[in-house]
């Protein structure tokens, strides 16, 4: 894709060099480009950030997050409360994927629903009809969505256009029907009920408590990770293939490869979610896995904008906790409120910044509207 | 299974497959006028359908109903381009696929506010008295749908060969700039294009009501076959997604007897990622995919 960042690099600190923050696998020489804590400065590819402080932004806000998301126990004891919180990790962790391939690879996936049902549903059928250990039916069913991924990856990922949205679209339908047909794995539409809670030793995590420790503290375990690809050697390699897919190719990026690395790496997040959630809930049935679940999921990615991987964070914010509201007034209207916010973010929001961005912009300018530059309009798809 | 099933499960192959080759079809004017895969294609066939459904329960004879429910979609297609496709030109197709999901979705949710969730019958055109045909019994809807589908091509095909305005779009789908230069007002077309788009979608909706009735959700499952249909044509080859269209009807009818009805809607799909596997440009495919 062609779309980028809506203008020059706006360094409010600039000086560069190059030292990698914790863990990245890039080499020296070559600027971070993760944005700090939101709200901060911008960094981008082009030139480089201070790099001691942008790895201090970024610690700071990823320590802010931790903290206030594990002490939040300490303030919340409604169950209700906890469980929507739990809930929110386990989002959270599917919409990192997303917007990783949404950032990375500028291709949507209308299938994700479907990853995260073969999570849950690998999971279930594993532990409760084969007897498997959770964790390992777990991974198994992660190595199972990464396999499908790949598959589905390879043919619609080396072609221009939007090839990947319509395959994962028929696949979550596949996904979806196989639910249903398998009535002997699957128990139909009535689902699997009894899927027994995680545990780790005597550590028991249908407790919510406990269980809230587990998932967020997943949750900022990947929340990093994404972040430390988005500034490695990978991450670059896929920004500039944005900008350029030629240039990049030229410099010896494998495009479509890079891509369908991505796509795997989201369908595995997304398929973990998916086993943590059919255990805490301990039940799974076809309809949690619709289309429109996979629409929410892309809704979310939309919402916080894919410049970064915090975008994610809020994205899925918003997106929990907004039918919470809605409902109050009206429970079917929910979904009538994601396809306009869709419509509407697109509309008035630079693509890739998302509407955070896009306002805190207006506000530092005055009021300047951020411009997209015009990248020929239109791309064709063949 | 005997001939008289047989000649039955191609009967319902041809009805399902004309409204994918109209879906299609759907698919390919919007595709060949801006590149873009307009995800809120099969909405248009599940609105077509209600909307009839609710202008004969206002009391008006089918035939207006018809015209009334297809051009209520037709004026929604041209909203949808000029509000939400046309301020996102210069954004990217990404930004457009995402605006059309968007759509697709609200329109799905509004549908299922004013109509419920339950699906809604039709009455048939003319009487649902079967015909016997070969031994198998024969629906005259299905002599409407496929034989109105049929009409539909031909008066398409006779505008794009044909009119100036035909031929104006069919430049802009070989190359927008010397169109463009020539004096064709390429917005004009964009918007012609969603127009004609929602039209040929709608009318398909209008005429599957009586056969598999309809209910807010049905459009997805519709638009993303069509999709299937017109990829396997080849994506932008408008006789292709025609063609397409039935060939799918047909296998997903004969899958019926040869599988298992539930899993009738997969066949789309393994053909879909089929096709996208081993021959990208499908079978009639005019252009050539660009690989990356």
């Amino acid at each position: 894709m062609t779309h980028r960042g809506p203008e020059a690099p706006e360094l409010t600190s600039a000086s560069s060099a190059g030292r990698m923050g914790d863990g990245a696998a890039g080499g020296t020489g070559s600027p971070p480009a993760v944005p700090g804590a939101p709200g901060r400065g911008h960094v981008s590819g082009g030139s480089g950030g201070t790099p001691g402080r942008a790895f201090a932004r970024r610690n700071a806000g990823f320590v802010v997050l931790a903290v206030v998301v594990l002490c939040l126990p300490l303030f919340v004891s409604d169950i209700y409360y906890l469980s929507i919180l739990a809930f929110m990790a386990t989002r959270f962790i599917v919409v990192i994927g997303l917007n990783l391939l949404m950032a990375q690879a500028g291709q949507i996936s209308l299938g994700h629903a479907a990853f995260v049902g073969l999570g849950a549903y690998g999971s279930a059928i594993l532990v409760t009809k084969a007897g498997f250990n959770p964790w390992v039916a777990m991974v198994v069913a992660a190595a199972l969505s990464a396999a499908v991924a790949v598959v589905i990856g390879i043919p619609t990922l080396r072609l221009k256009g939007h090839y990947l949205a319509m395959a994962t679209l028929g696949f979550g339908e596949i996904v979806l029907i196989l639910m249903i047909q398998l009535k002997g794995l699957t128990n139909g539409t009535d689902g699997i009920t009894g899927v027994p809670p995680l545990t780790i030793g005597g550590l028991d995590f249908s407790e919510p408590k406990a269980y809230h420790f587990l998932v967020w503290g997943v949750a900022l375990v990947v929340f990093l990770l994404a972040q430390n690809l988005t500034s490695s050697r990978v991450g670059r390699s896929l920004r500039a293939l944005r900008r350029s897919e030629i240039a990049a190719e030229s410099l010896g990026v494998n495009t479509s490869y890079r891509k369908v690395q991505v796509f795997a790496l989201s369908a595995v997040l997304a398929s973990i979610a998916g086993s943590f959630d059919a255990h805490y809930i301990q039940f799974v049935s076809p309809d949690q896995f619709s289309i429109t679940f996979s629409i929410i999921l892309v809704t979310s990615v939309v919402v916080g904008g894919f410049r970064s991987v915090w975008g994610a964070l809020w994205g899925t914010m918003v997106v929990v906790i907004l039918p919470e509201v809605v409902k109050r007034f009206n429970e079917d209207a929910v979904n009538l409120v994601f396809g306009l916010m869709l419509i509407l973010l697109m509309i008035f929001t630079p693509i890739r910044f998302g509407w955070l961005d896009g306002l805190r912009k207006r506000l530092r300018r005055g009021g300047g509207a951020p411009s997209t530059p015009p990248d020929g309009g239109r791309k064709r798809g063949g | 299974m005997s001939f008289e099933q047989f000649i039955q499960y191609i009967f319902s192959g041809i009805t399902s497959g004309s409204i994918y080759a109209l879906t299609a079809l759907g698919f390919t004017l919007i595709y060949n006028a801006t590149g873009l895969i307009n995800l809120a294609q099969g909405e248009f066939v599940m609105l077509g359908g209600l909307m009839a459904v609710a202008m004969v329960a206002l009391g008006l004879p089918l035939p207006v109903a018809f015209l009334v429910a297809v051009a209520a979609v037709a004026l929604l297609a041209a909203l949808l381009q000029q509000v939400a496709i046309r301020p996102l030109l210069p954004k990217g197709v990404l930004a457009q696929v995402i605006a059309t999901v968007g759509a697709s979705l609200a329109l799905r949710t509004a549908a299922m506010m004013i109509w419920g969730r339950e699906a809604l019958p039709l009455e048939p055109f003319s009487g649902d008295t079967p015909l016997r045909v070969a031994g198998a019994s024969l629906l005259p809807q299905t002599v409407w749908v496929v034989g109105l589908t049929l009409v539909i091509v031909l008066v398409l095909q006779l505008f794009y060969r044909r009119t100036l305005t035909g031929k104006a779009v069919r430049a802009c789908s070989i190359n927008p700039q010397a169109a463009r230069l020539m004096g064709v007002s390429y917005s004009r077309v964009v918007l012609l294009s969603f127009i004609v788009s929602g039209v040929i979608s709608a009318a398909g909706g209008v005429m599957i009501t009586p056969i598999s009735f309809m209910s807010y959700s049905s459009g997805a499952l519709i638009g993303l076959k069509g999709f299937a249909a017109a990829a396997l044509g080849g994506l932008g080859n408008p006789m292709g997604a025609v063609i397409g269209g039935f060939a799918l009807g047909i296998l997903e009818g004969l899958s019926v007897g040869v599988i298992s009805s539930g899993y009738k809607d997969a066949v789309a799909f393994i053909i879909l990622l089929l096709v996208l596997f081993v021959r990208p440009q499908g079978l009639f495919g005019a252009r050539v995919v660009e690989k990356e």
